[in-house]
Order: structure tokens, then C-alpha cells, then sequence
């Protein structure tokens, strides 16, 4: 039954990112707009786009998963969809995750598809565009749930917003650091193994503690 | 059996109410009554566990709520003032959600029958945003016809209601009572509980007062 929950929660959410294009467009559009325009203000020198690519593309991703952050509870907390979620006998915490799931579907996988096509732009190698690749995949999930925590921290707080960036943007910068130094460890010959296995060391306990934490937040922002 | 013993609640440092007690059991519905802002919508809140009382506990069936959360919460049926429907999504597709996120086992026909019931025949796979605001109250209502949890907290759930289904609502909860679950609801106006089958079922009332 808390499996038919956890799905329905999921279901509905990308269901809902679906009809409501704009938004996931926004971010994924900023995203691609960001990385356009650096190769264009830096200029035609190549090894400096090399050598930037990897820092632009993920400082591009995590600013634009904070764009779709902000609205992660927003829409459910005012029409009353969290009090319901609140109220099921599933546990918030796993409908939470299911959200969290859904958030990172809609808006961190457009990202990482996205990369490689967008790494042509600064002439990153094969090699270097696949590290890239896979250190998105692995990084951009943490992004969505370590941001979570604070969307449903800032969850009915004027000027959330802002709040929301100050509190998050400081907990990406160890996912940007060893995200950013994947790409660059594996072009100077270290090979992105390490950094692979810290993202992932990011990754799991995220995953497990974020919706915990999400969940608690939530319901004081409901009280 | 619902009982509500001492309560009491404030908001910032103005108290609300103090000290209310009432019990609910099988078969009763309970209207209660108040002038806005006495807090009969949080006193909801607290009754279902949304919100947290200064002082006072709420038992289900001789425990309190907190502590079997889980058996209470399937227990329970709520209706606040969000009425938690998507805009972008179609009638049916917000009570077929709707019924899992709150692990209600519901099937597609079940769900076209409960909104044909509440007058939404053909209007099923609109889409809420072009749904009047009567309609979207319909379709939020029509979730107690699948709902199979014995305690309903309903709050003002007649406003913007037209008579026909101001009627048949009463039928509902009528029935519902007759049954042997329980309602708990709000209104500003006198409400009986009667349905269209010459089934009546009476209505007790709590006043709520506010801490002078």
C-alpha cells in the first residue's frame, strides 16, 4: 500500500511538471542560455574553454535546480495537498522521497542529458564529456535533496526565496568541488574514480537522511 | 469513539480557547459552532494531529492520537479549507491521486460513480482550473464517497455549495452517520443531518468560545 502511495505522490508530481511546461522549460533553458554564453564572452581560445568547461556547466546546473527549488512545496503547501500527505498513514518521509524523486526526474535529468551536448560548446573531449556526464548524474541528485531540505525549511517564509539560496547554495559547493574536479582529475591522467566514489559517498546518505529531515520541516511549516 | 479533553490554544500570545471537551462516538455528528477567528479551524487542525494544543490531549479510541498515529490516521477522513485538488489536472485524475496518497483503495469506476453522484457527470476529465469554484468543492466532496474511514472532519464544508448539493451533502453525512461513522464539522448555519430517503439523524452541537 505505502508502495501505491509512494507512486501515486511520483505520478503526479512529473504529471504535474508535464502540464505545467513553463516551468521545468525555464530552468532547462537558463541552464543551456548559461553555458551558450560563456564560449561567447571568453572567445575562441580553446584550451581556456577546456579549461573552464566543467566549472561552468555545474555553477549552470546549480543554479538552475535552484530555480525550480523554490516551488518544490510551494504549490502543495497552499492548496493543501501537503496537510493530506501529512495526514496518510504512509509515512511523510516516503512521500517525500517520492517528491524529492520527482523533482530530480524533472529537473536534474534534463540537465544531464543536456551536458554533453552542451560540453561540444567549450571542446571537451569524449572522454572528458563522459566524466562529466556521469559526475552530473551523480551529483545532480544530491543537488535536489540536499535542496529539499531547505525548500521545506523556507517552506512559508516571506521571502523564501532568497533565504533559500543563502542557506543551500553553501552545501552545494562540496558536490560542485569534486563534480567540477571529476572532469578535470580525468584529463590530467588521475582518472575521476575518486571523485566518482565521494559523489556517491555524498549521494547515499542524502538520500536517506534528506527526506527524515524534509519530513520533520514540513510539519512545523504546517503547524 | 473521538475524545477531546481540555484543550486549549493560542496563537502568539493571545490564548483562543481554553478547556474544551467533547467526545464524539459511533454514530454522532457533532456540528461545531463559533464566531470567526474563535478557532474552530484550529481546533480542527489539533483534532486531526496537524497542529499541536498547549495544553490537552486528543484520544482515538482510549489512546492519544500521537501515539498511534498510523491506525488514526486511516481512521480519518479530512476536509480543510485547502481543499488539495491540482488545477492542472483532471477531476478524475485528482480523486484516483488522491486516494492513494491517502492509501484509500479506489478504483476508476468507483471514482466516475462518486463524481456522477456529486453532479459532475461528463465533466469528469476537465481539468480543474476551468472548474467553477462549486465544481471544485464538488469534486473535493466527492472523496468521501470513497472514503471508507469512519471519522469525517469536515471543515465549512457547505460554503460555496449550491442548495442541490447543500442537500445532497446533508444526505451523505446523513448516511454516513446512520452507518455508525462520525462527523465533526463547521458551519455558520444550523445544519440538519437529512437525506433525500427520509433518513434523519441528529445533530449535536459545541459552541466554542473564545478566551475573553
Amino acid at each position: 500500500m505505502s508502495g501505491g502511495a509512494f507512486m501515486a505522490v511520483l505520478r503526479r508530481d512529473v504529471l504535474l511538471a508535464l502540464r505545467r511546461k513553463s516551468e521545468v522549460l525555464t530552468a532547462v533553458f537558463f541552464f543551456v542560455v548559461v553555458a551558450a554564453l560563456f564560449p561567447l564572452g571568453i572567445g575562441p581560445e580553446l584550451n581556456t574553454l577546456r579549461l573552464v568547461a566543467p566549472g561552468v556547466l555545474w555553477v549552470g546546473a546549480l543554479l538552475s535546480s535552484m530555480l525550480a527549488l523554490q516551488r518544490l512545496f510551494e504549490a502543495d503547501y497552499r492548496d493543501g495537498t501537503l496537510e493530506q500527505m501529512a495526514l496518510s498513514p504512509t509515512p511523510l518521509a516516503w512521500l517525500v522521497s517520492a517528491k524529492l524523486l520527482a523533482h530530480w526526474l524533472v529537473s536534474g535529468v534534463p540537465l544531464v542529458l543536456l551536458a554533453p551536448v552542451l560540453g561540444l560548446q567549450f571542446d571537451l573531449s569524449t572522454d572528458a564529456l563522459t566524466t562529466l556526464t556521469l559526475a552530473l548524474l551523480l551529483g545532480t541528485p544530491v543537488l535536489s535533496l540536499i535542496g529539499g531540505i531547505g525548500a521545506a525549511l523556507t517552506l512559508g517564509v516571506r521571502g523564501g526565496g532568497v533565504l533559500l539560496s543563502l542557506l543551500v547554495l553553501p552545501l552545494f559547493i562540496p558536490v560542485l568541488v569534486f563534480g567540477a574536479g571529476a572532469v578535470e582529475a580525468q584529463a590530467s591522467g588521475l582518472g575521476a574514480q575518486a571523485h566518482f566514489s565521494i559523489l556517491m559517498a555524498m549521494l547515499l546518505p542524502a538520500a536517506f537522511f534528506s527526506p527524515l529531515a524534509c519530513a520533520a520541516a514540513l510539519r512545523i511549516a504546517l503547524e | 469513539m473521538l475524545r477531546v479533553s481540555h484543550l486549549s490554544c493560542s496563537r502568539g500570545n493571545k490564548p483562543l480557547f481554553a478547556n474544551v471537551s467533547f467526545a464524539l462516538q459511533a454514530g454522532q455528528a457533532l456540528h461545531l459552532e463559533g464566531d470567526n477567528g474563535v478557532g474552530k479551524t484550529s481546533l480542527l487542525r489539533i483534532v486531526c494531529g496537524l497542529s499541536s494544543a498547549d495544553a490537552g490531549e486528543v484520544c482515538w479510541d482510549d489512546q492519544p492520537i500521537q501515539k498511534n498515529a498510523t491506525a488514526f490516521r486511516s481512521s480519518l477522513f479530512y476536509l480543510g479549507h485547502g481543499l488539495s485538488l491540482k488545477e492542472e489536472l483532471t477531476a478524475l485524475e485528482n480523486l484516483m491521486s488522491d486516494a492513494a496518497v491517502s492509501g484509500r483503495a479506489l478504483s476508476e469506476t468507483q471514482a466516475l460513480v462518486a463524481l456522477a453522484r456529486m453532479g459532475l457527470r461528463g465533466r469528469e476529465h476537465l481539468p480543474l482550473r476551468v472548474m467553477s469554484q462549486g465544481q471544485k468543492r464538488r469534486t473535493a466532496l466527492a472523496r468521501l464517497l470513497a472514503s471508507r474511514a469512519p471519522l469525517w472532519v469536515l471543515d465549512e464544508p457547505f460554503v460555496a455549495l449550491d442548495v442541490k448539493a447543500v442537500d445532497g451533502l446533508r444526505g451523505l453525512l446523513a448516511e454516513h452517520v446512520a452507518n455508525g461513522g462520525m462527523v465533526l464539522f463547521t458551519s455558520h448555519q444550523p445544519v440538519t443531518l437529512a437525506s433525500a430517503k427520509g433518513l434523519e439523524v441528529a445533530v449535536q452541537t459545541y459552541r466554542l468560545r473564545g478566551v475573553a
